[in-house]
C-alpha cells in the first residue's frame, strides 16, 4: 500500500518536473530563435514596410517627407529610361539564362557519361568561374570586351574578317557582353546541379530504353528531361530571379555613366536613390521590381509545370 | 549489330564528349590565365596588335601600382574580417535556432518556421533604401558592422540546420542528456554541435563566399576607403581616368587567387556544399 503511494507520488513529481521542464524548453526555444526575428524586424521587415510607405512620399533622405500619392509611380512608369531598363533586363535575362541552361544540361550529360575519365578535373574546371566574384568577372570580361581593335573579342573577330565591335556603347554589344559574363560565371554551377539530378535517375530506365532500341536523342527527350524536371524548374527559377537583380556586371561594365544601352532595373533603382537622391521614386521602382519578380516567377513555375507534362 | 560497330560508335561518341568537355574546361580556365597574362604585362603590350598572350615581366610593377592606387591589403583584411565574423555568427545563431526547431516543443513552432521560409522569397533590393537609412541613423556608415549585423540574418541557414539536426541528432540522445541534468544549452553544445560539423562546413562555405563576393550592399554603406571590402576596392581600380589594364587585372587577379586556392584545395567539399545547398532549398 505504502509502496503504491510512494510510487504515485514519484509519478506526480516526475510529471511536475516534466511540466516545468517543458516550459523551460519552450523558453529556451524562444530565446534561440529570437536573434533571427529581432534582426529581421530591424533590417528586414521594417525596411520593407518603410519602402512601401516611401513609395508614396517625396523625400531626398535628409529633409522632411511630403505625401506624394501615386506621383512616384506615375513618374517612374512614364520615364522612358525605366522602360529601357526593364527591356534591357528582360533581354539579358533571355540571353544569359537560356543558353546557360541548355549548355548546362548538355555538359552535365557529357560529364555523366560512363565513357569519360578525369571527371573531377572537368568538374573542378567548369565550377571554378562560380567561385570568382562577380566584380572580378565583370572587370576581366570588361577588358576582354574592350571596344578597341586590341580587345580580345575584337581580335578573335578579326581572324574571321569581322570588323571591331564597340561593345561598351552599342545596343546589342553591351547586352551580349553582360550576358556573356553571367553565362560564364553560372554555366558550370548549373552543370553540376544538373549532374546531381542526372545521377539520381535510375540506370535501369536507360538500359530498358537501350533494349527497346532508343536513340540518344530519344533517351534525352523521354527519360532525361522528364526526370530532370524538378531541377530544371529550380534552375530556371533561380536564374530568373538572379537575372532580374542584375546589377554588378552592368555597373562595372558601363561605369558611372549608367548608359541606356546597359542600364538594368536594379541599376536604375540604385541611380535614382544614391546618385539622384530621389528616394521616393527609387522606392516606387523597388516595389515595381518586386511585383515583376512575383509575376515572372509565377509564370515561370506555371510554364515549367505545363511543359513537363 | 556487330560488336565492332558498337565499339566504333563508342569511340566516336567518346571523342565527341571529350572534345566538348575540353572546350568547356578551356573556356572556364582561360580567363584566369588571361588575367595572369595581363597582370604581368605593361599597358602598351596589352593595348597593341596583336595583344600580349604570354606572361610578361611586369608582375611586380603592376602590383606596386595596385598598392599605390587602392589600399589592397587593407581591403583584403576588411573582407576577411567581415566574412569570418559573419560566417561564425551565422553558424552559431542558425544552428541554435535550427536546434530549437528540430528538437524542442513550443507554441507557434510551425508558424515561426514558415515565417522564416517566407522571408527567403523577398528580393533583397526591396528594402534597400530604408536599410541604408537605418544604417545612417545607427551611425554605422563606413563601419564594418553595417555588413556584419544584417548579414547575420540567414533564413536558409536556419532551414538547413533544422533539416540536418532533425535527421542526424537522435532524440534519445537529447532526452538522455536532459535526464542527466544537462541544461538546454549544454544539450545543444555537447550533443548537437559535435554531430553537425558537416552541416557547419557546408553552411560556412556558402555564407563565406556570399559575404566575400557581395557587392551592392557594401557599395551602398561603405563610402570611405578605409572601410572598403576587396570587391568595393577593386571598383576603385577601374574608376581612374587613365585605364591601366595591367594594373587593373593585377589587382583583380590577386584578389581572386585566395578564394580559388582554397577552392582547389577543398574542391569536393566546395562543389558539394554550394550545389547541395541550392537543391535542398
Amino acid at each position: 500500500m505504502s509502496q503504491t503511494n510512494s510510487r504515485m507520488e514519484k509519478q506526480t513529481m516526475r510529471k511536475r518536473v516534466f511540466l516545468t521542464e517543458k516550459k523551460k524548453e519552450a523558453v529556451s526555444a524562444y530565446i534561440y530563435i529570437s536573434p533571427f526575428f529581432i534582426l529581421f524586424a530591424i533590417f528586414g521587415l521594417f525596411p520593407i514596410l518603410f519602402s512601401f510607405y516611401l513609395g508614396f512620399q517625396k523625400w531626398n533622405g535628409l529633409g522632411s517627407m511630403e505625401f506624394a500619392g501615386f506621383q512616384n509611380f506615375k513618374w517612374i512608369l512614364t520615364d522612358p529610361i525605366f522602360w529601357t531598363s526593364l527591356t534591357n533586363t528582360l533581354i539579358m535575362w533571355v540571353l544569359g539564362t537560356i543558353p546557360q541552361l541548355i549548355i548546362g544540361i548538355i555538359l552535365a550529360y557529357a560529364l555523366n557519361s560512363a565513357l569519360i575519365k578525369m571527371k573531377s578535373f572537368f568538374r573542378v574546371s567548369v565550377f571554378m568561374p562560380y567561385v570568382t566574384s562577380t566584380v572580378a568577372v565583370a572587370i576581366v570580361f570588361g577588358v576582354m570586351f574592350n571596344s578597341q581593335e586590341f580587345g580580345l573579342f575584337n581580335v578573335i573577330f578579326s581572324w574571321f574578317g569581322i570588323d571591331a565591335v564597340s561593345w561598351s556603347t552599342s545596343w546589342w554589344g553591351v547586352k551580349i557582353a553582360i550576358s556573356t559574363m553571367v553565362f560564364w560565371r553560372w554555366v558550370g554551377y548549373n552543370t553540376i546541379i544538373y549532374l546531381a539530378g542526372l545521377q539520381a535517375i535510375p540506370h535501369e530506365l536507360y538500359e530498358a530504353a537501350q533494349i527497346d532500341g532508343a536513340t540518344v536523342r530519344q533517351k534525352i527527350q523521354y527519360i532525361t528531361v522528364p526526370m530532370l524536371r524538378p531541377i530544371i524548374i529550380l534552375t530556371v527559377f533561380t536564374s530568373t530571379i538572379g537575372a532580374l537583380q542584375l546589377f554588378t556586371e552592368p555597373l562595372i561594365f558601363i561605369g558611372r555613366t549608367y548608359r541606356e544601352e546597359g542600364i538594368t532595373v536594379v541599376l536604375y533603382l540604385y541611380r535614382e536613390a544614391f546618385a539622384n537622391l530621389s528616394f521616393g521614386p527609387a522606392s516606387a521602382a523597388a516595389i515595381i521590381l518586386f511585383v515583376i519578380i512575383i509575376i515572372l516567377s509565377s509564370i515561370n513555375v506555371w510554364i515549367a509545370n505545363r511543359l513537363g507534362r | 549489330m556487330s560488336e565492332i560497330s558498337q565499339t566504333k560508335k563508342n569511340s566516336v561518341s567518346k571523342l565527341f564528349l571529350y572534345t566538348l568537355l575540353t572546350i568547356a574546361a578551356f573556356l572556364s580556365i582561360f580567363p584566369f590565365y588571361w588575367m595572369f597574362v595581363m597582370a604581368t604585362n605593361d599597358n602598351s603590350a596589352i593595348n597593341s596588335l596583336p595583344p600580349a598572350y604570354i606572361p610578361g615581366s611586369e608582375l611586380v610593377t603592376n602590383f606596386t601600382n595596385v598598392i599605390n592606387t587602392i589600399d589592397f591589403f587593407g581591403a583584403l583584411g576588411n573582407s576577411l574580417i567581415v566574412s569570418t565574423i559573419t560566417t561564425t555568427g551565422v553558424l552559431f545563431f542558425c544552428s541554435l535556432a535550427g536546434f530549437a526547431f528540430a528538437k524542442f516543443y513550443f507554441k507557434g513552432k510551425n508558424f515561426f518556421f514558415i515565417a522564416i521560409l517566407v522571408t527567403m522569397m523577398i528580393p533583397p533590393q526591396l528594402g534597400l533604401i530604408p536599410q541604408y537609412y537605418i544604417i545612417t541613423q545607427l551611425d554605422w556608415l563606413n563601419d564594418l558592422k553595417a555588413i556584419i549585423v544584417p548579414g547575420l540574418i540567414d533564413a536558409f541557414g536556419i532551414f538547413w540546420m533544422r533539416q540536418y539536426i532533425s535527421s542526424n541528432v537522435p532524440d534519445e540522445l537529447v532526452d538522455a542528456a536532459k535526464i542527466d541534468g544537462c541544461s538546454n544549452f549544454r544539450v545543444y553544445w555537447n550533443i548537437a554541435v559535435p554531430v553537425i560539423i558537416p552541416a557547419f562546413a557546408t553552411l560556412a562555405i556558402i555564407k563565406f563566399m556570399y559575404i566575400w563576393n557581395d557587392f551592392l550592399w557594401p557599395l551602398v554603406v561603405l563610402r570611405e576607403e578605409s572601410s572598403f571590402t576587396i570587391q568595393v576596392a577593386l571598383r576603385g581600380l577601374i574608376d581612374n581616368y587613365v585605364r591601366d589594364n595591367g594594373m587593373i587585372l593585377s589587382g583583380t587577379f590577386w584578389a581572386t587567387v585566395p578564394l580559388i586556392v582554397v577552392f582547389l584545395l577543398l574542391n569536393r567539399l566546395f562543389i558539394q556544399s554550394l550545389t547541395e545547398g541550392a537543391v535542398k532549398s
